[in-house]
């Protein structure tokens, strides 16, 4: 029975790992796919991911996507760090206050966050990868926050005091103290930013005007026309990328589990 | 004490942030709702909604969100439940197995579905190499769940996970030890701790199921038209902002009801039991 059972949750695992991996291996497989139908094989090539280069559209919009990722996950990063730090030492009222408001972005429909910074910023400024890039901070700070805040609240008030009583500064006790501490919870903040930043279309889709293009908006504009299959080979790497990327930090990290539980 | 009143004051830029781009965005949608082109008052934006066309996609939104979030919980359940029941040292790595597909562009994820799903597609090959009747249901209703299915489950699988992780094995082995059988630990004890990680799972598939409009556009076709796809529809094509930002808001109504539904469930089962 014990070994039925086990099989069959196995089974369930696996079914359920094919549904959610399938569509990616289907990608993979067309980045190498010599012919431009989506459906016939017409043999392996690698001439997608040789073009690639070459091909200035994709390049545009890549940068792009990197640009508006990278820059937007680093402000909310750090605007998100100390808003969890100063919401931490507030008041229980205002602290909730804040929290509340925080939570707005991410229980409200991406299309309406999308529409109403849309409706804000065409009052103020033209719309660009300026108003993208707030955009994105927007709706990628409460994911730093919620990431840092419990980092906090399980962080001993003594030791920062003990630091300070023994003559340390608070900058200096803050960086080796409570820094090391919540540093796990600020990187998957970040991570979680770069994720969501990364993979959205709605909030891009109506903040970015015209003539600004990421890579999901690009997409979006070609389904009618044809996708390029240079963006196949292009998404495949970035997906190995982000695999190897992902891998290396969850090694580090349960090494790093592994090494403090030998202390111990 | 002092230490603790300036560091508060770390927070200021975030709440000056809040102000400009949480809470204003939310008044200026109000604004246009409430308002005809000419800039005067009306409600007719939101009472469009009563409008047959308006009606039928709220509707057929509701219908899906639900399916969605149903099939959504029935698959995500079990996944859950084998995950903890592992007992994995290194818990990032199921984290890790469900976020990795996100990198890998949300588009081309769901035009891939469109390639699996089409009449003469990957899954049509395979039914017809089975010898199995082929499958019809590329730009219909069904093939917009399944990708909704698909796009949303590790939503659903990542809170319940986190639940049953805080559960104190020692009430489950008390339950087994006290002569309860799988089904009566499972019903009894297991399925109301999880219940806080079922309910954020929930609401964080049907938010999204009830307002998504790209995933309609690719694999419903133009045929399956919900109610995110009319409000798009009303900002790019009929360029009538107020009529779109007064469907946003009654959107919102509908979320902001469902996620209190959902709170009150939340609350009257922890009144009904007593700890």
């Amino acid at each position: 029975m014990n070994k039925f059972k086990k099989g069959a949750s196995s089974l369930y695992l696996a079914l359920i790992f094919l549904f959610l991996y399938a569509p990616i291996l289907v990608l993979i497989v067309l980045s190498f796919n010599d012919s431009m139908s989506r459906t016939v094989w017409g043999g392996f090539t690698l001439k997608w991911y040789a073009n690639l280069s070459s091909n200035d559209n994709i390049m545009e919009a890549l940068g792009t996507t990197i640009k508006i990722t990278l820059t937007s996950s680093i402000f909310a990063t750090i605007l998100g760090t100390t808003a969890a730090i100063g919401i931490h030492y507030m008041k229980k009222r205002h602290a909730a206050i804040m929290l509340g408001a925080t939570n707005i972005p991410l229980l409200n429909a991406d299309i309406v966050t999308g529409i109403s910074l849309m409706l804000l910023f065409t009052r103020f400024t033209p719309l660009g990868e300026f108003s993208v890039i707030l955009a994105h901070i927007a709706f990628s700070v409460p994911y730093v926050i919620f990431n840092v805040l419990p980092r906090l609240q399980s962080l001993s008030e003594a030791c920062f005091e003990a630091a300070t009583d023994l003559g340390a500064t608070p900058m200096y006790a803050f960086y080796k103290v409570v820094w090391p501490e919540i540093f796990p919870g600020v990187l998957s903040g970040f991570l979680m930013a770069l994720t969501m930043s990364l993979d959205d279309f709605t909030i891009t889709y109506f903040t970015k005007g015209a003539g600004v293009n990421t890579l999901s908006t690009m997409l979006y504009t070609q389904l009618r026309k044809g996708i390029q299959p240079e963006l196949y080979a292009l998404s495949t790497i970035l997906f190995l990328l982000a695999f190897v990327l992902l891998l290396v930090i969850n090694f580090k990290g349960s090494a790093r589990k592994e090494v403090f539980k030998n202390e111990k | 004490m002092i230490n603790k009143m300036r560091s508060s004051f770390l927070a200021t830029p975030y709440a000056i942030w809040v102000m400009i781009c949480t809470i204003l965005p939310l008044f200026y949608i109000l604004g246009y709702a409430l308002t005809n082109d000419a800039g005067s008052f009306t409600l007719s934006n939101l009472t469009a909604i009563a409008d047959p066309v308006h009606l039928k996609s709220l509707w057929l939104s509701i219908r899906v969100a639900f399916f969605t979030t149903a099939i959504c919980l029935l698959l995500a359940y079990p996944v859950a439940l084998i995950l903890h029941n592992l007992k994995l040292t290194n818990k990032g790595l199921v984290v890790f197995l469900f976020i990795l597909p996100m990198w890998m562009n949300f588009m081309l994820r769901i035009l891939a579905w469109q390639i699996i799903l089409s009449n003469n597609g990957i899954l049509n090959s395979i039914l017809s190499t089975l010898g199995l009747p082929t499958l019809h249901i590329l730009y219909t209703e069904t093939a917009v769940t399944l990708g909704m299915v698909y796009d949303f489950l590790p939503y659903m699988i990542l809170p319940i996970y986190n639940a049953l992780s805080k559960i104190n094995d020692q009430v489950v082995e008390a339950a087994a030890d006290l002569g309860a059988n799988w089904w009566t630990t499972f019903t009894k004890v297991t399925l109301p701790l999880s219940k806080d990680g079922i309910i954020s799972g929930i609401i964080m598939v049907f938010v999204p199921a009830l307002s998504s409009f790209v995933v309609s556009n690719l694999l419903g076709g133009g045929k399956v038209l919900l109610i995110g796809n009319v409000i798009e529809q009303e900002f790019t094509l009929a360029r009538n902002w107020n009529l779109g930002s007064g469907l946003s808001i009654i959107l919102m109504i509908f979320v902001l009801l469902s996620m209190s539904v959902m709170n009150k469930v939340d609350d009257s089962e922890n009144g009904g039991m007593p700890v």
